[in-house]
């Protein structure tokens, strides 16, 4: 025990006088979270909650026209833009600011739209009262004469580098705006035709309304936002940059010669490696409260939405601890087998790189192509995160996490080994 | 301040090493490494006797080092036997290892530890603790000329200072046996004349050391027997006296090492 400890002491003295050292494992990953989460909260704003910016050219100058016009200014995260230098924005104009990436959308409502809608409307609806003798034989009449309707199309301009997604949303919500305003011109023009003086009001109010519920286990949970999703993802992904210290450790102390004093001594390399283990796990768990401090108290300074691990925090550190221990696997089996620094600090830093990848703490895995996600599941960084959202985001309990945990203390397990096999193998080749 | 550096634990009081004076003995060890074709020891026999300055010297390649880290318990050899006293090499390894010193030509020291924090670090990897330590870590680096410089970082030593610490790391816990690789290169006379004064005082005080080294007119002085080691076998071995007799003409072992080695460069990749 004495010689742990001794050993844990030492691994402690080296690292505080090892400012590059201190540097990957608490600064770097304070300035990782910190630029991330902003990066990816701005651009989760940019599509949620600050206003979209969309061009509207209004050729029509009717009813639809002012209508979509009303209905964009009225939204609540859409900006309407009709005038640049307090000029309107004409239609090659509108897709000029688009296609140079000024506005991600352009919306252009051409000439007669109104007009075309309102004469074929109100050709249907006196077709159909005249059908039920609802209106004078010559109105009918006229309304049956075969006519060729001009198809009028609504231009919309997208971004190149818009998304697919997003291209998506954009047209279903314009498409519904439009859907409306028909509805409701076919409603008016039935009530006009019918001679109604005061409107029935059969379109006032919703009949089918959605309640968003975020699907979680009791009723106390907090409402997941980008913030929760990126802390825990860049809490993991820094606690397994301690990857690339503990490598570099390892090989230093090979090319030192320390080595061969350490094993020429009367203490097992499990003994040596037994400090490290110690040494590098409170590291672990003191970046994990570091970063979780910043992620409460810093974040809501510079505009970011404070996170709060609601009540979790003992379950999140047995995750950091438990993930710590399996990062710490990984950077003695890379050590140990690696000769040169050069060697394992880039490899290291490259595997955390892909795994991290792999692990869905970039890019969500659910929306990774089928294969990858398959591969995903064999990340150590995935077992990490999708036990922290599982505690965090669906309040999980102990028993929830305990198959990512022991995923990850077997990944642990499984690479001291091989670190030792690697070194016995060899002692005897 | 004088400095003990009587053996520790006394060999005489080990029932293995009563009425014997031999403390290791060596039979057709052998040694080949994986994906080599040819042997680093082939056959090899010796045995050193206790309170010996061995020499075991030979040109690059020969199996020196790898007959060094055999003994040291670094690596396994491929076949032969190896004891230690009474004691079997395979069987009682780390009971060896408490009882051996090394000091190998790197500096097997931490840069950024002090001289002490090294110290401290390497003697409790042997045990040592407390009191008991700090002591010997005092006596150490005063006996070398180190006390005023004990708080200051390795990396600031001049060479000469990183291989008085090196070979204090190695001694701190009393060995029975000490290995030494170059203990002397690199280093300029002052700190040469401290190192080998010390060294010659483990010896009288019972130390077995074993010296490995390039350094053919300082084995000379220093060896009380040498072996010349070449292409993994002893090829000569016995007192520097003796072997300079026995080489018609020759008047150093510089010139027993040419003869039983030959002239010719020993590359191997």
């Amino acid at each position: 025990m004495r010689k742990l400890m001794a050993s844990a002491y030492k691994e402690v003295l080296l690292l505080l006088r090892d400012w590059g050292g201190l540097a990957i494992l608490f600064f770097m990953p304070a300035v990782l979270i910190i630029t991330i989460t902003l990066i990816q909260e701005s651009t989760f704003k940019a599509v949620g909650e600050s206003p979209l910016p969309i061009v509207l050219v209004d050729e029509d100058n009717g009813e639809i026209g002012r209508t979509v016009a009303s209905n964009l200014r009225e939204a609540p995260n859409i900006q309407l833009v009709t005038e640049e230098d307090d000029k309107p924005i004409d239609k090659a104009r509108a897709r000029t600011l688009v296609s140079e990436g000024h506005y991600q959308i352009a919306l252009v409502i051409p000439e007669g739209i109104s007009r075309e809608l309102n004469e074929k409307v109100s050709r249907n609806v006196d077709r159909i009262l005249g059908e039920f003798a609802l209106v004078d034989a010559d109105t009918a009449n006229a309304a049956s004469d075969e006519r060729e309707w001009k198809t009028q199309e609504i231009s919309i301009y997208f971004d190149p580098a818009a998304g697919q997604t997003f291209r998506n949303g954009v047209k279903t919500n314009i498409e519904q705006l439009l859907a409306k305003v028909e509805v409701r011109k076919i409603y008016d023009i039935f009530i006009d035709q019918m001679g109604l003086e005061e409107d029935p009001g059969l379109l006032n109010g919703e009949i089918i309304t959605f309640k968003e519920t975020i699907a979680q286990k009791g009723n106390d949970g907090i409402i997941p936002n980008a913030v929760q999703h990126n802390v825990p993802a860049w809490i993991l992904f820094g606690i397994f940059f301690i990857v690339v210290p503990l490598g570099i450790n390892l090989v230093k102390e090979k090319n030192l010669g320390t080595y061969i004093r350490l094993r020429t001594s009367p203490v097992s390399y499990a003994i040596v490696l037994g400090g490290k283990i110690l040494t590098y796990t409170v590291i672990c768990l003191i970046q994990f409260m570091l970063m979780l401090l910043i992620a409460k108290y810093v974040f809501p300074l510079i505009g970011l939405i404070e996170f709060d691990p609601g009540g979790q925090l003992p379950l999140m550190l047995m995750i950091a601890l438990v993930a710590g221990l399996a990062a710490i696997g990984l950077g003695i089996l890379i050590g140990t087998v690696a000769e040169t620094q050069e060697q394992s600090a880039p490899f290291g830093a490259i595997f955390v790189i892909i795994l991290a990848a792999l692990g869905g703490v970039w890019v969500p895995t659910f929306i990774m192509p089928e294969i990858m996600q398959k591969i995903s599941a064999f990340s150590p960084m995935n077992w990490g995160i999708s036990a922290f959202y599982d505690v965090i985001l669906r309040n999980g309990t102990a028993a929830d996490i305990a198959q990512p945990l022991a995923y990850l203390f077997l990944f642990f397990a499984t690479t001291l080994l091989a670190a030792l096999f690697y070194d016995k193998r060899n002692k005897t080749s | 301040m004088s400095l003990d550096f009587t053996c520790y634990p006394d060999l005489n009081n080990f029932p293995y090493f009563r009425h014997m004076d031999e403390i290791i003995r060596i039979e057709t060890l052998s040694k080949r490494y994986a994906g080599s074709d040819r042997y680093a020891l082939k056959d090899l026999s010796l045995s050193i006797r206790k309170g010996e300055i061995f020499g075991l010297l030979g040109p690059n390649g020969a199996g020196k080092t790898t007959l060094i880290s055999i003994l040291c318990g670094m690596i396994k050899p491929s076949a032969g036997a190896l004891r230690f006293g009474t004691l079997d090499y395979h069987r009682h390894a780390r009971q060896i290892q408490r009882q051996l010193g090394v000091v190998p030509q790197e500096y097997a020291l931490y840069p950024t530890l002090t001289a002490e924090e090294n110290l401290q670090y390497f003697g409790s990897l042997y045990g040592l603790a407390g009191r008991d330590l700090n002591s010997r870590i005092a006596e150490g680096l005063q006996r070398v000329g180190l006390s005023a410089f004990r708080k200051k970082n390795i990396k600031t030593f001049s060479g000469g200072m990183q291989r008085r610490v090196n070979l204090l790391a190695g001694i701190l816990h009393r060995p029975n046996v000490l290995f030494l690789d170059e203990p002397t290169v690199g280093v300029d006379v002052h700190s040469k004349e401290v190192i080998m004064a010390l060294l010659h005082e483990l010896n009288q005080q019972g130390t077995t050391i074993i010296y490995s080294s390039h350094h053919l007119n300082e084995a000379q002085h220093f060896c009380t027997r040498i072996a010349i080691i070449d292409a993994g076998s002893i090829v000569v071995e016995g007192k520097p006296g003796r072997l300079i007799a026995s080489v018609a003409g020759a008047t150093s072992l510089e010139n027993v090492f040419i003869h039983h080695t030959g002239s010719q460069l020993r590359d191997y990749a």
